[in-house]
């Protein structure tokens, strides 16, 4: 099933082109929007909000069209805003079961959930405290609880790890990827990492400067282009022939040894000829993507991918 | 897409005292509509100008203010009782311009604190992705302040009152003062409140708007003052009475002796009938002006 559709979708501002003719079908599950800076994410969710009237183009959210049911979409959906947006002179508690009730939640209601989406976030005691003496990390978290407690059917989550620390940043990941597995409940978060959004996304859609780059499921991206990078003191060329022979797809590139992951047992593969051929091992790590990477056409493999060409 | 209700945590008799994760829960109950949403928001607003709900810290300055305003009215009946008064000293509808500062500094407190709060942390952000409406925010917002005003005002009123019939002040006079007094008194609340909100939607910093509100409130009845204590003096007692429709206090103060035909508590009243009825026209405009520039100013709040 679909959740948000979007046909020719525009957006233009007096000197910027937001969204230029944007296509994408967002299906259900933990779906990332990844993008860089300014290139029409947050315009998206606005006008998927109901609260920026597009410039031409359509959009439905929840098979609802956006500039005529927009209050009906808010009813259903969550937003997690990415600035702070948080009063610091009220408890979390407090301000959370106000804002329950102002998406329709009964009084009772309201406290209940209130207390349970909090839990769910991982804050106790402390959600009583003012929020002025929060740290980001819970900051991030009374934000995201706020976007959850009318149980919402879809949540749009905007940069939900912006500011967090590497921990911070793993638990919020988590975080996302159980609202989408666990509640159930259909999540699109954005990103300019696309790496992060790998790891917790079902399908990851792509756009840059108000296009899209690229729409796929997850494993369609990862499956084809995990790679691995290993640095070794010396011996470069010959590692890359030892792991060749022993059926890897591995090339030279500059000093590094680039090694496809195909399964768990790569890294034992990598680990085992470099100890064979008894050089020094510098470093492994996983080759992460950047966004422009995207732009080269994929390989035939994977079918979904829908590529676009840049602009 | 939605789960069924997870019910499938471990049963509660696994153990005593220990707190089982029962998992997520969805929402089976009724989600109420946008008449909810807006009382909600008015109900939070109203309580929320006397600091209930908020910090220990913010219930001090309203309720001091509450107090001060109550105070001269129980000291006054002290005295109408003790001493046996045949009438009120200070009639109903003129104990709010007696104590105009204090009203002033509650409207110059509070109107910041009940809007200029919410955009100062884009609290706007998440109240606006929700189901409430825009113009249901203005309207809350207003008669949440119009609202703790006649609070503010009213309970003194009816300290008058009370200590009125106490005394034995003949009833059904007392009584049609009283009811004026608070006619007079949702009066002020409706201008006040306008005025207020207003400006703190324009001052996003808190401490800005309280210095506005103040400045347009008491700096405007000080102006108004001066020229009508010169204009008196030099006998243009007219241009004294036109002279009351540029400051809030005594625009509605105007009206007041206009309506009641009773004592002005300034210098001079609106001359005759015209300049009652422009009295009347221009409160009329004033509360429902500021009524729509706030409604304009919200359609413009975007959510980020």
């Amino acid at each position: 099933m679909l959740v948000i559709v979007t046909e020719e979708l525009t957006k233009r501002f007096p000197r910027v082109v937001a969204l230029d003719d944007l296509n994408i079908e967002v299906p259900a599950g933990v779906v990332g929007l990844v993008g860089a800076n300014g290139a029409g994410k947050s315009t998206l969710i606005k006008i998927l909000l109901g609260l920026l009237p597009a410039t031409t183009g359509r959009a439905t959210v929840l098979g609802l069209d956006v500039s005529t049911a927009g209050t009906r979409i808010r009813e259903q959906v969550g937003y997690m805003p990415e600035h702070d947006v948080l009063p610091p002179d009220v408890s979390a508690t407090e301000l959370i079961v106000h804002l329950a009730r102002m998406s329709g939640l009964p009084k009772t209601a309201a406290r209940e959930r209130t207390a349970d989406t909090l839990r769910h976030v991982g804050l106790y005691e402390e959600r009583y405290r003012a929020i002025g003496g929060y740290s980001t990390g819970m900051r991030q978290r009374v934000k995201l609880a706020q976007s959850l407690v009318h149980d919402p059917t879809l949540v749009f989550l905007d940069e939900p790890t912006n500011g967090l620390d590497p921990a911070g940043r793993d638990e919020m990941l988590g975080l996302i990827r159980r609202i989408g597995t666990e509640f159930g409940i259909t999540v699109l978060v954005t990103s300019h990492l696309l790496g992060e959004i790998e790891r917790i996304c079902d399908h990851v859609i792509v756009i840059d400067g108000g296009r899209l780059l690229h729409s796929s499921s997850t494993a369609a991206v990862t499956g084809t282009r995990q790679r691995l990078l290993v640095e070794v003191t010396e011996g470069t060329e010959q590692l890359a022939e030892l792991l060749r022979r022993a059926g890897a797809t591995a090339s030279v590139s500059g000093r590094l040894v680039e090694v496809e992951i195909r399964a768990e047992s790569t890294y034992d593969l990598v680990r085992d000829h470099v100890a064979e051929l008894g050089v020094g091992l510098v470093r492994i790590e996983q080759r992460h993507h950047r966004i422009a990477e995207i732009f080269r056409p994929l390989p035939a493999t994977t079918g979904e991918a829908t590529d676009v060409p840049a602009t | 897409m939605s789960l069924p209700p997870s019910g499938g945590g471990p049963p509660a008799s696994a153990g005593l005292g220990v707190i089982h994760d029962i998992g997520y829960r969805h929402h089976e109950g009724p989600r109420l509509g946008r008449g909810y949403i807006a009382r909600s928001m008015f109900v939070a607003s109203l309580l929320g100008a006397f600091g209930i709900g908020r910090s220990p810290k913010s219930k001090v300055m309203p309720m001091l203010l509450l107090a001060a305003m109550c105070l001269p009215a129980l000291i006054i009946e002290a005295v109408v009782n003790g001493v046996h008064l045949k009438t009120q000293p200070v009639a109903y509808h003129r104990y709010p311009m007696v104590l105009q500062a204090v009203v002033a500094i509650f409207v110059a407190a509070q109107a910041p604190q009940s809007v200029s709060r919410d955009l100062r942390f884009r609290l706007t952000s998440l109240y606006f992705s929700r189901p409430l409406h825009r113009g249901d925010y203005v309207l809350a917002k207003f008669a949440a302040m119009t609202c703790a005003l006649l609070v503010l005002l009213g309970l003194p009123l009816t300290i008058l009152y009370g200590g009125g019939l106490l005394a034995k002040l003949p009833s059904v006079a007392e009584t049609r003062h009283y009811l004026l007094g608070l006619a007079g008194a949702v009066l002020f609340s409706l201008v006040l409140a306008g005025v207020g909100l207003l400006i703190a939607a324009f001052t996003p910093r808190r401490g800005l708007g309280v210095a506005a509100v103040i400045a347009v409130l008491l700096v405007s009845y000080s102006a108004v003052s001066v020229v009508q204590g010169i204009s008196v003096s030099v006998g243009r007692s007219t241009l004294a009475g036109y002279a009351g429709v540029f400051s809030p206090f005594t625009l509605v103060d105007g009206v007041q002796v206009w309506l009641l035909r009773a004592e002005p508590s300034t210098p001079a009243g609106p001359p005759g009938t015209t300049g009652g009825l422009l009295f009347l026209a221009v409160t009329a405009a004033l509360i429902a002006g500021t009524y729509l520039l706030l409604l304009m100013r919200y359609r413009k709040v975007s959510v980020s």
